[in-house]
């Protein structure tokens, strides 16, 4: 009885580490820095802006507080954190992302600090379409100890939907999306809403995870 | 022409129809964002405080409760516009849905008479 059930644990050992060869499972993200932290409140900074747009700043900051709340975090008032820089002489966000973590820690009393880049932000006019683009990078900071809980990047295009439509059907679909888009009079703004969600909205294997006051908290 | 037409509408269907699987949100949103965007961008009005207020009773009607610092920037519309009590209850109210902002409120209410 001891020896086959020694047995069987061989034989299925065996096939379980067969099977696992044959999956390629990517290399799951170090998540021990933020389940440790645990943060229930973020202060998101102003973004750093690699973009020849003036507009890019506002318009990526004003889409971070829906999917960081909705993953369960408290986010503070992007509009007010933005003031208290201003009213304290801090106007160029390369100034306010030298701040020292004890320092945003004593004022705005949030676990952890949002620093982001705008990439790019933008649209390119080519021959016969254009390209709105708008790319953001980030990371997560500790502000009780300085530590890096996360970063990540993420892109979104105007382009997408154009490239993923065959047939007849398809060249309709996007001409009535071009149709709209172009009575949108800001396209940089609807894309840095698909950016910031795909950038911030928590999903496997390297997102954010979600926040205390998530439902899903401590399920990922 | 009708084929064409017909094919537009089946595509605006179809995309409808992918959107209706989507979860139902924690918060109502309202116009919150687009507020904040037209803040951060200098392009405010004297109107927004309407519309705000507006949704306060739209997510009432929802049963739905406000985002995190919803009640903290019309608190920061009404002390631009000189409502200094109702800016105060603003962000008491924000404090008292949202204990995590305790810190934050507090600085803006010790600082914003200077």
């Amino acid at each position: 009885m001891h020896i086959s059930g020694f047995l069987r644990a061989v034989v299925v050992s065996a096939l379980l580490s067969i099977l696992g060869a044959c999956a390629t499972v990517p290399t799951p993200y170090d998540y021990s820095a933020f389940k440790q932290s645990r943060p229930k409140s973020l202060v998101v900074l102003p973004a750093l802006n690699h973009s020849p747009d003036v507009n890019a700043v506002a318009s990526v900051m004003s889409r971070v507080s829906y999917p960081l709340a909705e993953a369960g975090y408290y986010v503070l008032p992007v509009a007010l954190v933005t003031e208290t820089f201003r009213q304290n002489g801090l106007d160029n966000a390369e100034d306010i992302q030298a701040v020292a973590p004890e320092k945003l820690r004593e004022i705005f009393g949030a676990d952890a600090a949002l620093y982001m880049e705008i990439q790019s932000y933008g649209t390119s006019y080519l021959v016969v379409i254009s390209d709105t683009v708008v790319d953001v990078s980030a990371r997560l900071v500790d502000l009780r100890d300085g530590k890096l809980l996360w970063q990540g990047s993420a892109k979104a295009s105007s382009a997408e939907n154009r490239s993923n439509q065959a047939g007849l059907a398809g060249m309709l679909l996007q001409a009535v999306v071009e149709q709209i888009a172009d009575t949108v009079a800001d396209q940089g703004h609807v894309i840095a809403g698909v950016t910031s969600q795909r950038l911030l909205a928590p999903r496997s294997p390297d997102g954010m995870l979600y926040g205390p006051r998530s439902p899903n908290y401590g399920l990922d | 022409m009708l084929v064409k037409q017909l094919t537009v509408i089946l595509a605006f269907a179809a995309s409808v129809l992918g959107c209706a699987s989507k979860p139902p949100t924690m918060y109502y949103w309202g116009g919150y964002q687009g507020q904040v965007y037209e803040y951060l961008k200098g392009d405010g009005t004297s109107h927004d405080v309407d519309a705000l207020e507006a949704d306060i009773e739209k997510a009432r009607a929802e049963g739905k409760p406000l985002p995190p610092g919803y009640r903290a920037h019309l608190g920061l519309l009404y002390g631009n516009a000189g409502r200094v009590d109702d800016m105060k209850q603003q962000l008491e109210l924000e404090r008292a849905s949202f204990p995590e902002s305790a810190t934050f409120m507090d600085f803006i209410l010790t600082n914003f008479n200077k």
